[in-house]
């Protein structure tokens, strides 16, 4: 490990005057420079350049005739983002991707609030862990549950048969598509709105209640405007989840549920055009870049 | 005092209603994968274990199995290595990239998981690699740094740099206080940032898919047989016998680690 963890910064001030103090905080720097680079040489080498060559395999093309990628620079692949069916499908994907979040935020919040300032401790940690294992539970059982739910002869229909009201059908739709993502993303909204409400003054609450606030009012203008970061962070997931998710639509959407995610993984694996591929990614990346810079200025990046 | 029990009354039902909706669909699976029959219809007419005799002697579930098992192993400590570094790195720096560190350490989750497997994939593809073991390893060990990380720079904030000088002050060495000092300390968090890592890398399917060429890990074999609708039965029992499998490590984590295995971050995988 490093040669002076932690302890380097007391001992010299006592000991040795100035020099040596200067040369321990030089030694201190290179103890953490020594730490961080195998993990920053990682990253850098292997995450950092990948998205730069990505964003310039964007600007390349695919030669019609051999198949290969032809390292020139083109904007011809934004073109092809322009026109055609994809801007439907990025329109398609940002509006499911909101829709699913206000989903999350609503079903999240009632439910937060009584983890956070409702229940007793030892409910909170029950709370707790059953939020904590669907969203640990695996991926694709989640969404193979919502498959054998929703399909024609499902749990879904079945029980509205037999509460005689007619089937909803809701197999292989954008409907489906819906509430699968707002079922796997929903814990990821909860825990940063409960870490948000958690961490407000029970002396605020109790000061606006003094002054002759209604117990709406608190609600409105001071639980709200406090749990806003937490609910920003958490439609940081939900948001960027919905983005990017390729396996959601293929399995359980139907004819009119390709996403961005869809268009990238098919243009990759089955087309093979990958400057295609790429161009399309910087899509979900401008997007992300720009929620993140409006969630920034809400705080959120605290309650992350 | 009526209307304020009504509200009450009304959170919890609420309550209630989230966690129908929150177990409902995995206890679903559960039952499914016990009936005998091909389809699934409701209501089940008999019972079997037969579909797990049939996933377990399955010669390409096996093979998928043992290759997520491997690259998660691999991944894991790869990923305990490079992720305490970091966040002992972190801890101590005074300096003034110390946030753009963090952020950067954050961005495999806070990106869409494709964007990681776009770019690994681009990278491969230029460099010439062929995909194998060692790619999903890679793409794998980049989302599972972050896991890792998170918890043990949790603890270090949460442990009083006093302890550490007073080690010092005692006459202990550098490397006496992070044995005896130092380690015990963030034992816990350690076990409990590997364990989630693990279960992050034998679940994740949304990067692996752009990292894995033809190989199968389990998660591409399950995505695989759903797209495909073929041996739905045995689909439906390695699922449920995934969620098991994955319940034991989150379960271990959350008692050594407590909230910090809450912590939406640490919790939240690429893919997922």
């Amino acid at each position: 490990m490093d040669p002076d963890n932690g302890v380097s910064t007391l001992e010299p001030a006592t000991s040795g005057g100035t020099k040596s103090l200067r040369s321990s905080a030089l030694s201190h720097r290179w103890g953490t420079a020594f730490l961080l680079t195998p993990p920053l040489l990682w990253f850098f080498v292997l995450y950092v350049s990948s998205l730069v060559l990505m964003l310039i395999t964007a600007f390349w093309s695919l030669n019609g005739f051999t198949g290969n990628v032809t390292h020139q620079l083109t904007g011809a692949n934004f073109h092809q983002i322009a026109s055609g069916s994809y801007p439907a499908i990025i329109g398609r994907t940002v509006l499911l991707a909101a829709l699913v979040t206000v989903t999350d935020a609503i079903i999240a919040f009632p439910f937060a609030y009584v983890m956070a300032r409702v229940a007793t401790q030892r409910a909170q940690r029950l709370l707790l862990v059953a939020v904590l294992l669907p969203l640990w539970a695996s991926y694709l059982a989640k969404i193979y549950a919502w498959i054998s739910i929703l399909e024609r002869g499902g749990a879904l229909n079945w029980t509205f048969q037999h509460l005689g009201l007619p089937s909803p059908n809701l197999g292989f739709t954008n409907g489906a598509m819906w509430l699968t993502f707002s079922y796997i993303w929903l814990p990821y909204m909860i825990v940063p709105l409960f870490g948000a409400l958690e961490r407000i003054p029970g002396s605020l609450l109790d000061a606006s209640s003094d002054l002759g606030a209604s117990s709406w009012w608190t609600f409105r203008h001071v639980i709200v405007p406090l749990a806003l970061p937490g609910l920003v962070a958490g439609s940081i997931f939900t948001f960027s989840l919905t983005l990017g998710d390729y396996v959601t639509p293929l399995l359980v959407g139907g004819a009119n549920s390709t996403l961005i995610g869809n268009a990238i993984y098919q243009n990759l694996l089955d087309g093979g055009n990958l400057p295609l591929a790429a161009a399309l990614s910087t899509v979900p990346i401008a997007i992300m870049v720009a929620y993140l810079l409006v969630a920034k200025r809400f705080g959120a990046f605290e309650s992350l | 005092m009526k209307r304020r029990l009504l509200a009450r009354g009304g959170l919890w039902l609420w309550v209630w209603a989230v966690l129908a909706f929150l177990f409902g669909p995995i206890i679903t699976i559960v039952i499914f994968s016990f009936d005998r029959s091909n389809i699934e219809t409701l209501p089940i007419r008999s019972w079997t274990l037969s579909w797990y005799q049939v996933a377990w002697h399955d010669e390409q579930v096996r093979q998928a199995f043992v290759l997520s098992i491997k690259a998660a192993c691999a991944a894991t400590v790869l990923a305990l290595l490079l992720g305490s570094l970091a966040a002992f790195g972190v801890h101590r720096a005074r300096f003034f990239g110390r946030d753009t560190v963090s952020l950067l350490l954050v961005l495999p989750i806070a990106l869409p998981g494709i964007i990681t497997g776009v770019a690994l994939n681009s990278t491969f593809q230029w460099a010439g690699i062929s995909l194998s073991i060692w790619t999903i390893i890679i793409g794998h060990t980049t989302f599972c740094i972050v896991v890792v990380y998170n918890n043990v720079v949790a603890r270090l904030r949460r442990t009083s740099a006093t302890l550490f000088e007073a080690s010092a002050d005692l006459g202990a060495s550098t490397s006496q206080t992070f044995r005896f000092v130092t380690l015990p300390l963030i034992a816990t968090a350690l076990v409990s940032g590997g364990l989630l890592a693990f279960a992050l890398s034998f679940d994740e399917v949304i990067v692996t898919t752009f990292t894995a060429g033809a190989q199968n890990t389990l998660p591409i074999w399950i995505f695989g047989a759903i797209r495909l609708g073929q041996q739905l039965p045995e689909v439906n029992v390695v699922v449920t016998a995934v969620v098991v499998l994955m319940l034991i490590p989150i379960i271990i984590a959350a008692r050594l680690t407590g909230r910090d295995t809450f912590s939406a971050s640490s919790t939240r995988a690429p893919t997922n």
